[in-house]
């Protein structure tokens, strides 16, 4: 104990381990909690059975209740530990139950039945992953419609972002013309506009286009980001104009430069577009809810937002159903992290 | 796209190589037009024109008439005499909201940054799980809690083993208030954590070392040394969190639905149920209420402007692009 003591105390500086350091990690391990224990607990509810969920107070982990094959019987029978009137206790099947009186077996010798009040029987329980529920969501709510139409969304309006924002941050890095500095003030000012106080008029736009209750209704509005023009303008600035003139002598046309040399060389740049444009649209939720109102439409967050209005006794789905939506943001973030927080600390942008 | 090569080099030879250039910002130019700027421009006519229709042709001009019935109050201090009182209420909520939320997270992500920036172990392990939250849907982040308060939940269950009653958070006024402000601060601290961290790690380690030597005590080093040199990235970060809070939303309609009664509607939401959700669709009213959210942000921006003046190269504004 002391030598991990020692260690988990060790400090880079001089100096003995402060009050300071108590406070970092005290305040770390308060932190872990708060900002993973919801999740986690969101994550172990969600392999729980309607019934699990029922519970009050709940189990921490999923238990469910062991059953038994017992020959004579097609399906399995619930295993109840059993307290007989001669005192013993004994792990019985429960053949049936009527009123207040069970009939119970050993799943040994299912030939001798014992008759006993359910109050003297509780049920065997183990640990079990209601994988169930994962299970019947597609099956019950089409819930694969849902997540097509979200994976749509975010896949298309990501490669429509990454082609409309290089196309114009290469025009705005690497070519003089008039209204130049102009016409990236202007892009850039749109970051002062957010959606929500153009709620009404895009609307309006949209229904005209007769976008309304049509996935493109929430791709298109969403493509131009300002974002990712500033970001991929900052980063083409870098590339060295001599690549542009050497092809321009050797006769590719500008399309051609743009596809051939400046987009592979924005590649770290676009990786960090992407990765952000991924979580924007993953995530959307007001503008869809406001254009997409047919259920067949919906993505996985309106669903979500749906659901909990109306299954308000089926937690045991809902929360299947936010797992796997928050499911590709964590795996992203998981394996990316680095990427995403050097990009934020990098642009201020979220 | 190699098939574009062609047309491509056809269009370059009439129009000529600087004038190509449109042709790049053209799409996202065309986008940012009719999405963002012609619906400004639209909005105003429909600030000023009533009716049910969507159509602007449809749409008698009113006048003031909207901006007057939002602003129609016996006194302005109490949204009970306001002939809208819901948009005098969000709008109490939404400063109330605000104030609280952004002083509570901008203290909090300082001290995370802080024990952040020191030698800790695993540091980056620890970035990751205040950030992670950031990342979530708000959809996801108010189911999460919603399960946690539920009345049945487990902040009940862990109350129950203490031997105090069940409180129901989402129900009553003031406990569901609280958890919209909370909610948000655990949704969005990871982001403002992580730019004054990044902020903290600029300051040159070689003004603590001095400051070392001279014996000056931890708290005079933070209040001479730390406070002084990240305080550009603090004022950032507020007008900042000021800009994002009182747009709030998504988080708090799935949360509670801006109840219980009107505890928690805040503006966006009062847009959100006069343009979109109740039966008759008030496009008048709810372009009327976008008008005075845009004001208050316009406001927010040119603080944040007249701050940010001399690092124009870094925009940060929204969350969503």
């Amino acid at each position: 104990m002391a030598s991990l003591a020692g260690m988990l105390t060790a400090r880079r500086g001089r100096g003995a381990f402060d009050w300071t350091d108590w406070f970092s990690y005290g305040y770390l391990a308060l932190g872990l909690l708060l900002m993973f224990g919801p999740v986690v607990w969101l994550v172990l509810s969600s392999f729980k059975s309607a019934a699990a969920l029922n519970e009050f107070p709940p189990q921490l982990l999923p238990y469910g209740q062991k059953t038994v094959v017992v020959t004579g019987h097609e399906i399995p029978l619930p295993l109840y530990r059993v307290t007989l009137p001669d005192g013993t206790t004994r792990e019985l099947a429960e053949v049936r139950r009527i009123g207040i009186q069970a009939t119970l077996v050993d799943p040994k010798a299912p030939e001798q039945e014992y008759k006993v009040n359910i109050r003297d029987r509780k049920p065997v329980r183990e640990f079990q992953l209601a994988l169930n529920n994962y299970i019947e969501i597609f099956g019950k709510f089409s819930f694969g419609t849902f997540l097509w139409n979200s994976v749509f969304i975010t896949v298309v309006a990501t490669l429509i972002t990454l082609l409309f924002n290089a196309m114009a941050a290469f025009a705005l890095s690497k070519y003089r013309f008039g209204g130049r500095n102009a016409v990236f003030l202007l892009i850039i000012s749109t970051l002062m506009i957010p959606p929500t106080i153009i709620l009404v008029p895009n609307f309006l736009v949209v229904s005209e286009l007769g976008l309304l209750n049509s996935l493109w209704g929430v791709i298109w509005p969403a493509v131009a980001t300002p974002t990712g023009v500033f970001l991929l303008r900052q980063y083409m600035l870098t590339i060295p104009d001599e690549l542009i003139e050497a092809a321009r002598m050797d006769n590719a046309s500008e399309w051609r430069i743009f596809w051939r040399i400046i987009l592979p060389l924005s590649a770290p740049a676009l990786a960090v577009l992407a990765i952000f444009s991924v979580m924007w649209r993953w995530n959307d939720f007001l503008w869809p809810l406001i254009v997409l109102s047919r259920t067949e439409k919906f993505t996985l967050q309106l669903a979500l937002n749906a659901f909990q209005g109306e299954l308000t006794t089926q937690w045991h789905y809902l929360l299947a159903m936010t797992v796997i939506t928050l499911l590709p943001v964590t795996l992203v973030f998981a394996f990316l992290q680095r990427h995403i927080t050097t990009g934020i600390a990098a642009a201020g942008v979220k | 796209m190699n098939a574009l090569d062609p047309p491509m080099r056809a269009l370059q030879r009439v129009l000529g190589v600087p004038r190509i250039a449109w042709m790049f910002v053209g799409p996202n130019l065309a986008i940012l037009g009719l999405f963002t700027f012609l619906p400004i421009v639209i909005n105003f006519y429909f600030a000023f024109t009533g009716g049910v229709q969507l159509y602007p042709s449809e749409r008698p001009f009113t006048g003031t008439e909207n901006l007057s019935t939002l602003f129609d109050c016996g006194s302005y201090l109490d949204p009970a005499t306001c002939r809208k009182d819901l948009f005098w209420r969000s709008i109490y909520n939404t400063g109330e909201f605000a104030l609280l939320q952004v002083a509570l997270m901008v203290a909090l992500a300082l001290v995370t940054a802080l024990v952040l920036n020191r030698k800790i172990l695993g540091r980056g392990f620890f970035r990751g799980v205040f950030f992670y939250p950031v990342l979530l849907s708000p959809v996801v982040v108010a189911l999460i809690w919603k399960w946690v308060l539920q009345r049945e939940g487990v902040l009940n269950a862990v109350l129950a083993s203490a031997g105090s009653s069940p409180v129901g958070w989402l129900s009553d006024a003031n406990w569901a208030f609280f958890w919209c402000v909370f909610v948000s601060i655990w949704a969005h601290m990871g982001f403002y954590t992580l730019i004054l961290l990044a902020g903290l790690q600029a300051i040159p380690a070689d003004l603590y070392e001095a400051a070392e030597m001279d014996g000056t005590s931890p708290w005079r080093r933070f209040s001479r040394i730390t406070l002084p040199l990240l305080m550009p990235n603090l004022i950032v970060v507020l007008v900042l969190g000021l800009i994002r809070a009182v747009q709030i939303f998504d988080e708090v309609f799935v949360l509670t639905g801006g109840g219980p009664g009107s505890a928690t509607t805040f503006i966006v939401q009062f847009i959100y149920q006069t343009g979109f959700a109740e039966s008759i669709h008030q496009y008048g009213l709810a372009a009327a209420a976008s008008l005075v959210l845009a004001l208050s942000l316009l406001v927010l921006t040119l603080v944040q402007l007249r701050i940010t003046r001399k690092n124009l190269d870094s925009p940060a504004g929204r969350g969503d692009g």
